[in-house]
C-alpha cells in the first residue's frame, strides 16, 4: 500500500532516509543559529558604526550594507564560498602554510552570517533609533558610561522594536542554509534532493522537507512571541 | 560688558556650581550669548526666561548634556576640562561630575523597561558599586520620601505624570548629588499634578539641597529660591533676590515678561 510505502521510505533504518534527513535538518539548524549568531554580532557592530562611528566607520557599515543587500543571496554564497576558500587558502599558501580544506559548516556559517549581518544592521539601526532619546540621555546624565548604557539602556529598550524584524532575519536563516546545496552541502534540502532522486518519490521527500521547515518556523515563531513578551515588559498593550 | 561689583560671595570651597561667560551656539545660531552664574551650597537658583531663551539650553550645559562653545564650568570647585571648542577634554572627568547633579528632566525619562525601584538602584548599584541591598535600602526610603512606597514594583507607564516625576527625582537623589538640576519638572504634568511634584521639590529646599531650577512656576520660584535669573535672547537681563526681582522688576523686557505669565 502507497501508505505503509511512503513510512518504510522516511523509516530512520536503511533503506528508509529518515536518519539522513533528519541529519540534514540537524546541519541546517546549526547552520543557521550560527550564521543568526554572527549576523547578531556584525549588525550590532554595523548599527553602532552607522549611528555612532566615525566617518570611516559609517562609510564602511555603508558599503557593506548597500552591497550585501544588493546582490543575490545565491551569487553572494557563490561567490563567499568559492572564492572565500580561495583568498584563505592563498593567504595559508603565501604565509608558507599547507592548503587547508574548509568545513562546509564553516564556510556556511560564514558566507550567511555576512549576508545575515548586512540586514540585521538595518533592523538593529532602526530599532535603536526608536529608543525615546530621553531615557538615554537620562543615563548619560547620571554619569553612566558608554559601554553600560549600552549594555543596561540601549539594547534593551530597542529589543522589542527589533524582534519582529530579527525574526523574519532568523526564518531567513534556517530557510538559506538551503541556497548552500548548490555548494553540494549535505543540509536539508541537498539531503532531500538525493532521497528523492535514488528513491524518486520525489514528492514524498520535499513534502517531508517542507514539513520539518515549517516545524523550524512554528517553534520559531513561538520563541520569538515569548521573547517578545518579555521584552515588552513594563509596557502597556494595545487594545483595538 | 564685565560686571558690576564681581565682589567675591564666599570662598570656592562652598561653591557648588559656577559657570562664567557661557557661550553656546547651534550652528549659526548663539543660544547663549556669555552667562555667568554661581550657586553656593544650599542655594536655591531659578532660571526664567521665554521660551527660547536659552535657559534650559544654560542648564544642560552644566553637566554637558550640551556642549557649551566656550566659557568656564566648576562643579564644588573642579574646572571641566575643555578643548578650546568647548567639548569636553576628559570623558571620565565628565562622567564622574555628572554623578554629583542629579538631572530631573521635563519629560521624567524614567527608563520603561525596569520597575520604579530598578531605576532607581540602576546607577548605585551598576556605577557607584554600592551593595545590592544598601542601595534598595535606600530607594525604598527614597520612595517613601516622595510618597511613592507603594510603587516600588511598579513599570513607570503604569504611573501618572505626577508620581513618574516624583520618582524621577528619587532616581536623581539615590546618587547622593552634591546639587540638583531641574529642567522645567513640571511642565509636562497635568495641571491637578503639579503640586504634588512642587512639593517634593520644596522639601528639597527647606532641607538646604543645592539646586538649580528652570522653571515657568513664577509663583514657585519666588517662594523657594534663593536667586534668580532671568533670561532673554541668550543674556541675563535681570538677576537677583527673588523680593526684588518679582517685587520690583527693573528692565521692561522682565516687567513685560512676568506681565505676560502672570
Amino acid at each position: 500500500m502507497a501508505a505503509t510505502a511512503t513510512l518504510e521510505l522516511l523509516q530512520l533504518e536503511p533503506p528508509g532516509w529518515g536518519a539522513p534527513l533528519l541529519r540534514g535538518l540537524m546541519a541546517s539548524v546549526l547552520i543557521a543559529l550560527g550564521a543568526y549568531g554572527l549576523g547578531l554580532v556584525l549588525g550590532l557592530i554595523g548599527a553602532f558604526a552607522k549611528l555612532y562611528g566615525g566617518p570611516v566607520a559609517r562609510d564602511l557599515a555603508a558599503v557593506y550594507t548597500t552591497v550585501v543587500r544588493a546582490v543575490p543571496e545565491l551569487v553572494l554564497i557563490l561567490i563567499l564560498f568559492y572564492a572565500g576558500t580561495d583568498a584563505v587558502n592563498q593567504v595559508l599558501l603565501s604565509l608558507g602554510y599547507d592548503r587547508i580544506q574548509i568545513s562546509g559548516v564553516a564556510a556556511g556559517i560564514g558566507v550567511l552570517g555576512v549576508v545575515q549581518g548586512a540586514y540585521a544592521t538595518e533592523v538593529l539601526r532602526g530599532a535603536i533609533q526608536a529608543v525615546p532619546a530621553g531615557q538615554i540621555e537620562a543615563a548619560r546624565a547620571m554619569g553612566m558610561p558608554p559601554g553600560l548604557i549600552a549594555r543596561r539602556v540601549t539594547l534593551p529598550l530597542m529589543l522589542p522594536n527589533a524582534l519582529p524584524g530579527l525574526g523574519n532575519l532568523w526564518l531567513n536563516a534556517t530557510k538559506d542554509t538551503a541556497l548552500l546545496a548548490v555548494v553540494g552541502f549535505a543540509e536539508l534540502t541537498q539531503t532531500t534532493r538525493q532521497a528523492a532522486g535514488a528513491t524518486k518519490a520525489y514528492f514524498t521527500f520535499f513534502m517531508a522537507a517542507g514539513a520539518l521547515y515549517l516545524a523550524i518556523s512554528l517553534l520559531s515563531g513561538w520563541g520569538f512571541a515569548r521573547l517578545e513578551r518579555r521584552a515588552r515588559r513594563g509596557q502597556p498593550e494595545l487594545h483595538s | 560688558m564685565p560686571e558690576p561689583s564681581a565682589a567675591p560671595r564666599s570662598d570656592s570651597q562652598s561653591e557648588a556650581i559656577r559657570i562664567e561667560d557661557l557661550h553656546k551656539s547651534f550652528g549659526p545660531l548663539e543660544v547663549l550669548k556669555g552667562v555667568s552664574l554661581t550657586a553656593r551650597q544650599g542655594d536655591v537658583v531659578a532660571i526664567i526666561g521665554g521660551s527660547g531663551s536659552g535657559k534650559s539650553t544654560m542648564l544642560r550645559c552644566i553637566n554637558f548634556l550640551e556642549t557649551p562653545s566656550a566659557g568656564i564650568i566648576e562643579i564644588g570647585g573642579e574646572r571641566v576640562a575643555m578643548r578650546p571648542d568647548g567639548s569636553p577634554a576628559d570623558r571620565k572627568q565628565i562622567e564622574r561630575l555628572r554623578r554629583s547633579l542629579g538631572m530631573v528632566f521635563q519629560s521624567f525619562n524614567l527608563w520603561s523597561h525596569r520597575t520604579v525601584l530598578e531605576n532607581l538602584i540602576e546607577v548605585p548599584v551598576h556605577v557607584l558599586g554600592v551593595p545590592k541591598a544598601e542601595a534598595v535600602a535606600q530607594a525604598e526610603a527614597l520612595l517613601a520620601r516622595v510618597g511613592l512606597a507603594a510603587k516600588a514594583g511598579t513599570y513607570p507607564a503604569y504611573m501618572s505624570g505626577g508620581q513618574q516625576q516624583r520618582a524621577a527625582i528619587a532616581r536623581a537623589l539615590c546618587m547622593n548629588p552634591r546639587a540638583m538640576l531641574f529642567d522645567e519638572p513640571t511642565s509636562a504634568l497635568d495641571p491637578e499634578l503639579v503640586g504634588e511634584v512642587l512639593a517634593v521639590i520644596r522639601d528639597l529646599a527647606a532641607e538646604g539641597r543645592t539646586m538649580i531650577l528652570v522653571t515657568h512656576e513664577m509663583k514657585f520660584a519666588r517662594e523657594v529660591a534663593s536667586h534668580v535669573i532671568y533670561l532673554h535672547n541668550g543674556r541675563i537681563e535681570e538677576e537677583g533676590p527673588p523680593e526684588a526681582l518679582f517685587g520690583a522688576p527693573q528692565s521692561d523686557r522682565l516687567k513685560q515678561f512676568l506681565k505676560s505669565v502672570a
